[in-house]
């Protein structure tokens, strides 16, 4: 089928049925899905700049879904989420300036691909070796614990991070945090927006790790509150997006149907699996992105 | 109790049948009607293209979610 706006040919049962395995896995790892989609829209012969905010809209549609889902289920800290909301629009902002300029003086689906690569990469090997730990820890549950309560083998970062005095501090009951500086909330919102602008997505492959090892969110209310956010950030960013040209809405309308779905189900699915299985089952997730990127690179195609 | 641990898999495939009907439907529509429009808007008018394209995309998740949640309660409801 042709997409006018972009002047690209694609199947649309493709499009749905990547939208709904993106669906399911947005809904249970609390993240966009655009390490996912984002491969999958380029090897479909989108160009980058299109992909970027393409998939932005995508994850606008689909974030709405699991979010209400999360909220029913008790995951979502809203004052995490407004908190997180203003860094995030200012990274995001910042994120597409730096698009804008790579348009202008460098080959912007080369730099964003490698930067993509290198960044999902050190996440995904991150969190297997950290959950991996956390699996293998004594004593460690087998049964379901309550979404406030989670372990981490490596709790050094949050731990340090919490301990930090600098005002103002603000407490986060519902995450079990009982201070926090807002400064450090904000310092990863930003960086998580940043990304979010400059790569495309919502980036909860970002957010939702760093909300786990930086700030101690426990693994559940991080997949929910991330996802809450992601819907403000990912609109703000396909408002930027499509004001500059780079959002084929057709083709997000199209994945958004399947990721409906599949977001509903991913979202059920996280009450049956404690925090660090959802981080193990996490990790691959952004390699697999970082392999299409890199094979998408190599070959160039476009349809 | 065989029949009984099938009946969610049996409404789980005909939810998504109907739904994938539905969506079949809406997506030819919403292709045919909308691209014309939505392409002259992104070509000439970007501050309203982004504004329609943002909207179309919430209101589309909350209308999807409405239809699933429906097909998922009236096909219950059927089967009782």
């Amino acid at each position: 089928m042709f997409f006018p706006i972009s002047g690209v040919q694609i199947d649309p049962v493709y499009l749905i049925v990547c939208g709904f395995v993106i669906g399911v896995l947005g809904g249970f790892f609390g993240v966009g899905g655009s390490f996912l989609a984002a491969p999958t829209l380029f090897a479909a012969g989108l160009p980058m700049n299109f992909v970027v905010g393409t998939d932005l809209a995508h994850i606008v549609g689909k974030s709405i879904v699991a979010a209400r889902k999360h909220r029913a289920l008790g995951n979502i800290d809203l004052k995490l989420a407004a908190v997180m909301v203003i860094g995030t629009i200012a990274g995001s902002e910042m994120g597409v300036q730096i698009i804008e300029l790579l348009k202008k003086a460098a080959d912007v689906t080369l730099v964003v691909g490698l930067v993509s690569i290198i960044v999902f990469t050190g996440i995904s090997l991150f969190s297997a070796w950290e959950s991996w730990l956390t699996l293998r820890l004594p004593g460690n549950p087998k049964g379901g614990l309550p979404a406030t309560k989670d372990t981490l083998a490596f709790d050094f970062f949050s731990k340090s991070i919490q301990r930090l005095k600098i005002p103002p501090m603000i407490s986060l009951p519902h995450s079990g945090i009982a201070s926090i500086s807002l400064w450090a909330v904000l310092f990863v919102s930003l960086v998580g927006g940043l990304f979010s602008g400059f790569l495309g997505g919502g980036a909860g492959y970002i957010r939702m790790p760093s909300m786990v090892y930086l700030l101690g969110i426990p693994t559940h209310i991080a997949v929910g509150t991330d996802l809450f956010e992601i819907i403000i950030s990912a609109s703000y960013g396909t408002v930027r997006h499509a004001m500059n040209g780079n959002v084929d809405i057709l083709i997000a309308l199209v994945m958004q149907t399947g990721a409906s779905v599949g977001a509903q189900i991913g979202a059920n699915l996280t009450q049956y699996f404690r925090g660090p299985h959802i981080r193990f089952a996490f990790a691959p997730l952004p390699l697999l992105g970082a392999i299409v990127i890199a094979y998408g690179l190599i070959t160039r195609h476009h349809a | 109790m065989k029949k009984t641990s099938r009946r969610p898999l049996f409404l789980a495939a005909l939810e998504l049948a109907v739904y994938a009907a539905v969506v079949a439907a809406y997506v030819f529509l919403v292709l045919h009607l909308l691209s014309d429009w939505l392409k002259q808007l992104w070509s000439d008018r970007r501050d309203v293209y982004a504004f329609v394209a943002i909207s179309l995309m919430i209101v589309q998740a909350i209308g999807l979610e409405g239809i699933t949640s429906f097909l998922l309660w009236f096909l219950r409801q059927r089967r009782r």
